[in-house]
């Protein structure tokens, strides 16, 4: 079988990470062989997996040989929890250099190295926050990922992001093979949270893939640096996070997202209550203004 | 061919534009004119400064090519760091010829190439540690360069890299002046944005250094010459004449200049401008400043020479206008004389020019000392206030051409069927196997100076033996010889 390559987008402090190395335990735990490709410059994407802080990323460890073409595979790629390869493409440091070609120069370094063995199933990119330049999209570049997941929330700048995502998955979509494979509500308990990502996800053209509530088992495992699987295999979140994997390998339903227009998305909000109905009286008013109004 | 009329030039434009798809006519019919003495503005008639279309062939350079290869690079005392990787600096390197003394390597370091050598990693963490690293190094290794400019090209605005932060720094911790200059190439429609860019970072972080100090004595007949890149020694030939007259150089930019004369520029009494479209931003910002008047001159030819020079002398009192007809008086035998052999020789060439931002016009004088006549002038990377200054200089139904393209060039010389092309290395091949006799005008086709009495002597000899080359008349194989025009061939 092919690999199926599957990147992960969404809002910054989303969950994204967390939610990764959680599902990805669950398809290993199904017997599924993994890699996760880390393509944040924090280098954070593996370390439930690995019980490790940050480990030797690809950026890192080539500035320090000399050049890329300096090092060899088994430097960067580390095997963790039920042997699920990790290997964090890293960059520098926020406010220098350019941490995009930095995601660049690690895949291309991959492919190069043979990382993507025929025995894998799946291979993860897990992708920083923000798709700002074009070293983020590369993950959904041509020959790269096919399948997108966003994550999001019921919160406004989630599902903001989350249609952002999706304008940028319709530009490659219509280059490429790359598709939209489903949102992953990460719960942030909001009101009505399920029906209004599975309306966001009806109104995109995907589904809502999994709802993952809330639970704190997360936190208490991320503190030991493991997956909620690995550390508490019979909490009820480990089974929300088998169910995800399930899905995912079952998922048949990969489109091209139609993004919905700024208008339809308020629209959207202000049906569940998220946002009030616009007040032009109060446009650009001061707190002072009203208080004398 | 006789001279052609208006209308014939607007035909031939015309003709040359059907080849081009609709959008791309109209664009480029903006870039050529039929000249107009009688028109005040060249906004009139000819459009420039403006991007170049895809697909057609343009010989423009880049922001770091205006920076560092023209404004910058001259400097001789100064190292010139092309701060990314090698490339540009390295294929740019030692291509002007810019002529300096001095012990390269020890005290100067014109022809040296100094790189920061991005690789992958440094795009990934950005370079300015790199970069402090390299200026201590510069430091250490070349103790005697009196400041470091740092070149930027493409790359590092795109990382964003804090060249000014490591600039102020090591400038302060060495005690040498390190300028940072954002002459990044992709920035601007062609080199112009450079030489502007360039012009800025001297305005600030050198034409201020000296001031508030008076150690440094001063005369009444004071001049700076800016904008003279010495091209084959063009600013020598310059100078002499400037100091027959009286006056007292105390600066030359930037062609064998130093980091000192342009920090001492803001005592002179006048700026003199030789090539307007590089350098004018900095004297105009020593007008504001410091209340320097400057004057565009050109010292291509007699009759512009001794035009400049009377010019030049009406801004100072009598003596030196005195000294300046004398200095025309000393040197009117031997111009006189070359006139005299070669224009008999000339009398009636017709010259197209294609060259950069300057000699598109300020060459025309010399050509026509000569008996010649200049048909066809473009620049590449012009604005507008030298189309102004050209149209005075050039005939009436003569063509003008802004950021030519290979194609038209080329079109117009085959209709024009000029006696002579002036222009530069990637034009001087096409038209030499065409059998057009060529000179190279940015470079002085490795021969020079051409500036001043001096150099109009070597000027009309090389135009001499190009144009009145016998190879001109071998261009045909002999086999392809038909009986017709070999007795053409005979009779010329």
């Amino acid at each position: 079988m092919a690999i199926r390559q599957c990147a992960i987008y969404g809002k910054g402090g989303i969950g994204k990470s967390t939610t990764t190395q959680n599902l990805v335990a669950g398809l290993a735990e199904l017997g599924m062989k993994v890699m996760i490709v880390g393509c944040d410059p924090k280098a954070d994407s593996t370390r439930l997996i690995l019980h490790a802080k940050a480990q030797n990323s690809i950026m890192e460890m080539a500035a320090n040989a000399g050049s890329v073409e300096d090092l060899e595979l088994e430097d960067v790629l580390k095997v963790g929890y039920r042997d699920i390869k990790c290997v964090e493409s890293g960059g520098p440091e926020p406010g220098v250099g350019c941490a995009g070609r930095g995601v660049i120069t690690a895949i291309n370094f991959l492919e190069e190295e043979g990382a993507y063995t025929d025995d894998l199933d799946f291979v993860f990119y897990d992708v920083l926050g923000d798709v700002v330049c074009g070293g983020f999209a590369m993950p959904i570049r041509e020959n790269k990922a096919q399948e997108i997941y966003i994550v999001c929330s019921g919160e406004m700048m989630a599902m903001y992001a989350a249609n952002n995502i999706a304008k940028g998955i319709v530009k490659y979509a219509s280059s490429g093979s790359v598709r939209l494979a489903g949102l992953i509500c990460n719960s942030r308990n909001t009101a009505r949270e399920d029906e209004l990502i599975m309306e966001l996800a009806r109104q995109l053209g995907t589904q809502m893939i999994h709802f993952v509530p809330r639970d704190n088992v997360v936190q208490r495992a991320e503190i030991r640096r493991m997956t909620v699987i690995e550390y508490d295999p019979t909490a009820k979140q480990a089974q929300e996070y088998r169910d995800l994997a399930k899905k995912i390998i079952e998922n048949k339903m990969f489109v091209i997202p139609k993004p919905i227009t700024m208008e339809a998305l308020e629209d959207l909000l202000m049906e569940f209550g998220l946002m009030d109905g616009e007040d032009e009286s109060i446009i650009g008013k001061t707190a002072a203004e009203e208080a004398v109004a | 061919m006789t001279t052609m009329t208006h209308d014939e030039t607007q035909a031939l434009i015309q003709e040359v534009l059907e080849a081009y798809p609709e959008k791309a006519k109209k664009d480029r019919a903006k870039h050529l004119a039929v000249n107009d003495q009688s028109l005040e503005q060249s906004k009139k008639c000819i459009i420039s400064n403006r991007k170049s279309l895809p697909g057609v062939m343009t010989v423009r350079g880049c922001a770091y090519a205006g920076s560092k290869g023209v404004v910058w690079g001259p400097i001789k005392d100064m190292i010139h760091l092309s701060h990314g990787p090698v490339g540009c600096g390295q294929y740019s390197r030692a291509g002007r010829r810019n002529y300096y003394v001095g012990h390269t390597g020890v005290n100067t370091f014109g022809t040296m190439n100094f790189t920061s050598d991005f690789q992958e990693k440094d795009i990934v963490f950005g370079g300015d540690k790199k970069l402090a690293k390299l200026i201590d190094e510069m430091n250490q290794l070349f103790p005697l360069a009196k400041g470091i400019s740092v070149q930027s090209e493409c790359p590092i605005g795109l990382i964003g890299d804090d060249i000014e932060a490591v600039s102020k720094k090591k400038g302060k911790e060495l005690d040498k002046p390190i300028v940072p200059v954002r002459c990044e190439g992709f920035r601007g429609v062609s080199q112009s944005l450079g030489h502007h860019i360039a012009n800025d970072a001297i305005r600030d972080w050198v034409i201020g250094n000296r001031d508030g100090d008076e150690t440094f004595a001063t005369t009444p007949y004071d001049v700076a010459v800016i904008g003279d890149y010495n091209i084959g020694g063009d600013a020598w030939a310059s100078r002499i004449l400037l100091e027959e007259m009286g006056l007292r150089v105390v600066a030359q930019w930037s062609g064998d200049g130093t980091l000192a004369e342009m920090e001492l520029t803001p005592k002179v009494r006048l700026n003199l401008i030789h090539c307007y479209r590089s350098m004018n931003y900095i004297s105009r910002h020593m007008e504001e400043k410091y209340g320097i008047p400057w004057m565009e001159y050109n010292f291509f030819g007699p009759t512009k020479i001794a035009e400049s020079l009377r010019k030049i002398a009406a801004f100072f009192d009598e003596t030196i206008q005195a000294n300046a007809e004398k200095v025309i008086a000393k040197y009117e035998a031997e111009y006189q004389a070359i006139i005299a052999k070669y224009r008999p020789r000339l009398e009636g060439k017709r010259v197209m020019l294609y060259v950069g931002g300057l000699r598109p016009r300020h060459v025309i004088g010399a050509y026509e000392d000569l008996g010649m006549e200049v048909v066809g002038t473009g620049y590449e990377f012009a604005h507008n206030d030298d189309y102004d200054r050209t149209i005075k200089e050039m005939g009436n139904a003569t063509l003008l051409y802004d950021d030519v393209t290979g194609y038209e060039f080329e079109e117009f010389v085959k209709k024009i069927k000029p006696d002579l092309i002036g222009s530069g290395i990637k034009e001087k091949y096409i038209f030499q196997k065409m059998g057009v006799p060529f000179r190279q005008m940015h470079s002085w086709d490795y021969s020079g100076p051409y500036h001043g009495y001096d150099g109009f002597a070597i000027f009309a000899r090389d135009m001499d033996m190009t144009i009145n080359n016998p190879c001109w008349k071998s261009m045909q194989a002999p086999w392809l010889k038909t009986a017709d025009a070999e007795s053409q061939t005979l009779a010329a």
